[in-house]
């Protein structure tokens, strides 16, 4: 572009003003490449007939995921680090590995989202979003064959938005790419084939409470800009140390910006969005927002805390453990009384969300450390993402199998006895449940041992013994579908309620979901080294 | 020693479960039932092996958060091991016909096998563990197969009874996660990065109210496993529901974890809490003793009149762990491994009574004896050693752990003896209401046939081994040696001034 501009030079006003930025393609490049693939989508939308348009999608999906994650893996085992862009892209441990996470879940869920098998040869999304729920408009569509193609660019800017995120290291960096990630989310929310209405609610609820949050993020950039005179995290690590931590402009300043981001992670008092969008959305929408979200906007806490407000430490530790408590508490004891699955694991991962909070306020880095300690907060708690993820994709893989009259059937009522009748079926859901609920010989407990560890060595142990107490009550309600699913009665809820037979794209993720739970529960060495391996900041 | 045998031992149960998973029908049953068998003669030789040679097993797990895979040879484990290995052929065999009953629907007595043999493996692991992460992730692994053998088959509120079960243990288990969390950090920040339960007895973390915290985490875990009063609730509601398999297997061998536990992890990470605690734990003991014994006497169902009976008896071995005497302590091990038999003997005598009668109330029988005398009398013997007869392997038990307490707490002990009183009692007042006097009716029509050959094999090695060791303890007492004298050093104790010649 500026090339473009260069026989005006000497013309225009500003020459001078800009320096173009100079831009390592080759470290960007997993960025690049699912951006490429998402703009390509969007240009398959426009050219290609209808009727091939989605394998067409799906292949530029896959490819882009796939080649995205092998620079990826490439950028990480060169060890090719550092910040780029002008100082807004920070590629560092975490970076990566929380982008290989979202790679292989953003893959995963492409793939289930153009299962057609259980929706007898239809996407699970909604034929014309435009048209009134029950309108003959949508019949007509139905009939058509008509569909929302639209979903694997969306998705696929979702999936750029949360990578960018995650690495952001300046706030203006971070702004725009919470809103390239959630405006796609906010859609994809309201696309669901069944109970649409249900599904737009979500959406809109969604929006206007995303937009809110977003709202309280950009006005804490402006404050902390104010305090510190820049935008990176660099500059306002520099100014704290400076001018000290009590100026109200920086404590406003941080209090906005981490509301806006506790809202994507999903924690009390700002999680109320949570249930009613996890239940109205598109299930496979709702398995890709409850692990990529929560990872991305986790990684982008903590590396605003940790880089950009470090010296703060002694302020916002304190906040976060009283909110992990209250999150825990929230998540685990409303969990107890719900009776959907969708809203179900709503609260679960609210719960989650606390538990993630305890090594978070403990902020044990390897740094930091004064004598041995076993892992550190970063370390643990991406090892905790990826157990977490790798049982909640295989859990909503399930739940899209478990049919009643063609449409999924996710009240828990009418689960009862399905683990009988579907052993198979049965036994993958109990091991993924066994994983949320933290017992041994799955990653979970492995991921749960790693955060509390952390959390002690932080010098948090009340708040792991609060968390091993909420663990206790978070075991009931996963086992209580447990419960159903083997020992209770099929009663009036479940007639006519069946595991369908699903496609190779459902069920390749639920087979990555037990391969992964297993084998981190089992043999976790490996990957708790890479984690432990990448669990550094760049600053 | 290059075979890691201990772990061959551990797995081969496993993989029995995953292939005995895989069949179906009757084949399923016999290569359940053949792997435990192999598992029992891999065990006895384990056994044998482990008095001359050290077999332990030390490889690193997880080196970041220092885990490891470490298995031990001690005597206090292979005993345990012993007990596992022994018991499990026993029930499965008692258990042979589970699946057959109308209630559970398919014939599902090969995924009952399958159930018990993962339950067997875990539990091997979690005796033979030397690292506390290692043995934190089977105790709780046994919860799973543990629950669905209770949920599975049994009574019509077996469901309940599963889930009762399921929650105390997982409170029990989380709780002691705290503990296990807590070690590892302070040990690591003690220089060490290690869950060995040497490395962290070295680390001296057992200090300030952290140190008792921690004790208590794990202490409090193994009561609820053991079952101790006032936690003791769940055991009863289980036993009443669940089959008489499982029964056994989850008093004779699960339980043992809470009293093995107790040594292994209490008495040797974290000696001085254990002393700080002793008074509160001794009369807990004696509570659950006198307590056990007078719910036995009162029990009206007789699956319930043996729960009760455990948890007398685990009162006694914990009295005898916490007395700290090497007698006591010794005879409170080898307490364990004779109880196992004996309430495994029990349950499963009593388990085909219920099963000819459809009921386990003390009420519905009467004069079983006269129609059925060799069920009748494989009752009484199991209920004298139960009772602790002399002659029997738990009178030794049982004294021993007396005469080692009486040096040191001889108002407890003399207390303690009244619940030997008591255990008369329930035994006998229960052999007179069922078994003796005139036939009912009810016991006429449904009592028609008496233990049949398999029966018969299941019940005569029990009985065989309760005599055996009651006559003969020598060489399971004498392999103990050397692990109650490390017990008894990591507390830094030493027996009181009069010594007292109660283990021959």
């Amino acid at each position: 572009m500026l090339q473009t501009l260069a026989p005006l030079q000497g013309l225009l006003p500003f020459e001078g003003a800009i320096t173009p930025p100079k831009l390592d393609y080759t470290a960007l490049a997993p960025l690049i490449v699912v951006f490429v693939a998402a703009c390509l989508g969007v240009v398959v939308e426009g050219v290609l007939r209808r009727r091939i348009r989605d394998e067409a999608q799906l292949i530029v999906a896959g490819l882009g995921l796939i080649g995205a994650l092998v620079f990826t893996v490439q950028g990480w085992t060169t060890g090719k680090q550092g910040i780029h862009a002008m100082g807004s892209v920070a590629i560092d441990g975490p970076s990566y590995f929380v982008w290989g996470l979202l790679l292989v879940v953003g893959l995963l869920v492409v793939l289930m989202m153009s299962e057609r098998t259980l929706n007898g040869g239809a996407m699970g999304f909604a034929p014309m979003a435009a048209a009134v729920p029950g309108s003959p408009i949508e019949r007509r569509a139905i009939e058509l064959k008509v569909e929302h193609t639209e979903i694997y660019p969306l998705t696929m800017f979702a999936i750029f938005g949360m990578m960018l995120f995650a690495s952001s290291n300046d706030l203006i960096t971070m702004f725009v790419a919470l809103e390239v990630f959630s405006l796609p989310l906010y859609l994809l929310s309201g696309l669901a084939r069944r109970r649409r209405l249900l599904s737009q609610e979500a959406a809109l609820k969604y929006f206007l409470l995303g937009s809110l949050s977003s709202a309280f993020f950009l006005y804490g950039t402006a404050l902390l800009y104010g305090f510190a005179g820049g935008f990176e995290l660099r500059t306002i690590d520099a100014a704290v140390g400076a001018k000290g931590p009590s100026s109200l402009l920086l404590l406003a300043g941080l209090g906005l910006v981490a509301v806006g981001l506790l809202f994507k992670v999903g924690v009390v008092p700002f999680h109320s969005w949570t249930p009613d969008v996890y239940t109205g959305a598109p299930t496979p929408i709702t398995g890709f927002m409850a692990i990529a979200t929560k990872a991305a906007a986790v990684v982008a806490l903590l590396r605003i805390l940790y880089v950009g407000l470090g010296a703060m430490r002694w302020e916002w530790a304190p906040l976060l453990a009283a909110l992990s408590v209250l999150t825990m508490l929230v998540g685990s004891v409303i969990a107890l009384t719900q009776s959907d699955m969708k809203r179900l694991l709503a609260y679960s991962s609210i719960a989650h969300a606390g538990f993630l909070l305890v090594p978070m306020a403990a902020a044990v880095t390897v740094q930091t450390a004064t004598s041995g300690a076993l892992t550190s907060s970063v370390g643990s708690i991406l090892f905790y993402l990826s157990a977490y993820g790798f049982a909640t994709l295989g859990a909503f893989a399930l739940i899209t199998m478990v049919r009643k009259a063609g449409g999924e059937s996710t009240s828990l009522a009418s689960w009862a006895g399905v683990g009988r009748r579907h052993p198979v079926f049965g036994a993958c859901m109990v091991l993924f449940l066994l994983s949320f609920a933290g017992i041994p010989l799955t990653g979970g407990f492995m991921g749960k041992l790693m955060i509390f560890l952390a959390g002690w060595s932080g010098g948090y142990a009340w708040l792991v013994l609060v968390a091993v107490l909420m663990s206790l009550v978070a075991a009931f309600f996963y086992l209580k579908v447990v419960v159903v699913m083997f020992f209770r009665e099929p009663g009036e809820a479940a007639e006519g309620v069946t595991v369908e037979k699903a496609s190779w794209l459902t069920w390749v993720a639920v087979v990555v979901g037990v391969i992964g739970t297993l084998l981190l529960g089992l043999w976790s060495g490996p990957l708790a080294d890479l984690a432990a391996r990448m669990s550094v900041f760049l600053r | 020693m290059n075979l890691p045998v201990l772990s061959l031992l551990g797995l081969l149960p496993l993989v029995g479960a995953l292939v005995t998973f895989v069949l179906r029908g009757h084949l399923a049953k016999l290569v359940g039932f053949a792997f435990s068998l192999a598992t029992l003669v891999l065990g006895v030789v384990v056994y044998i092996v482990s008095r001359g040679t050290d077999l332990s097993e030390d490889v690193v797990w997880m080196r970041t958060i220092g885990a490891h895979w470490a298995l031990s040879s001690g005597g206090l484990a292979m005993v345990m091991v012993l007990l596992t290995v022994i018991v499990v052929p026993i029930v499965l065999l008692a258990e042979w016909k589970v699946g057959d009953s109308t209630d559970s629907g398919r014939s599902s007595t090969g995924l009952f096998f399958a159930l018990a043999l993962m339950l067997e493996s875990f539990a091997l692991l979690c005796f033979m563990a030397s690292d506390v992460l290692l043995f934190y992730i089977f105790f709780e692994a046994t919860l799973i197969p543990m629950y669905f053998l209770i949920g599975g088959w049994g009574g019509p509120r077996r469901g309940p009874a599963a889930m009762k079960f399921l929650l105390y243990s997982l409170a029990g288990g989380l709780v002691m996660l705290f503990g296990v969390i807590g070690a590892g950090a302070q040990g690591a920040s003690a220089g060490k990065a290690s869950f060995l339960i040497s490395d962290l007895a070295a680390a001296g973390i057992d200090t300030g109210t952290m140190g008792r915290l921690m004790f208590l985490a794990f202490f409090i875990a193994f009561a609820i496993k053991a079952p101790m009063v006032p936690v003791h609730t769940w055991l009863p509601d289980t036993a009443e529901q669940a089959t008489a398999g499982s029964s056994t297997l989850l008093v004779g061998i699960l339980d043992k974890i809470g009293t093995f536990g107790m040594i292994r992890l209490c008495l040797e990470i974290f000696p001085d809490s254990s002393k700080w605690a002793t008074p509160v734990v001794l009369v807990l003991a004696l509570v659950s003793i006198i307590y056990g014994a007078l719910m036995a006497i009162t029990a009206r169902d007789l699956l319930r009149l043996i729960s009760y009976t455990s948890i007398s008896h685990f009162g006694f071995m914990v009295l005898g762990i916490f007395a700290f005497t090497s007698t006591s302590i010794q005879g409170s091990i080898f307490y364990m491994l004779n109880h196992g038999f004996s309430t495994a003997a029990m349950f499963l005598v009593i388990g085909f009574l219920v099963k000819r009668r459809g009921s386990a109330l003390v009420a519905d029988f009467g004069g079983v004896q006269k129609v059925a005398p060799v069920l009748a009398g494989t009752f009484l013997v199991a209920g004298l050693s139960a009772l602790s007869l002399p002659g029997t392997s738990s009178f030794l038990g049982e004294f021993m752990v007396l005469a080692g307490s009486w040096s040191r707490h001889p108002v407890y002990a003399a207390i303690a003896c009244i619940g030997m009183v008591l255990s008369a009692l329930y035994v006998l007042l229960a052999y007179q209401r069922t078994m003796t006097g005139p036939v009912t009716d009810q016991v006429a029509t449904h009592v028609t046939t008496d233990l049949n050959l398999r029966e018969k094999a299941v019940m005569a090695p029990l009985i065989a081994l309760l005599l055996v060791f009651g006559f003969f303890p020598k060489p399971i007492i004498s392999g103990l040696d050397q692990a109650v004298k490390d017990t008894m050093s990591a507390v830094k104790m030493t027996d009181p001034a009069p010594a007292v010649e109660g283990g021959k």
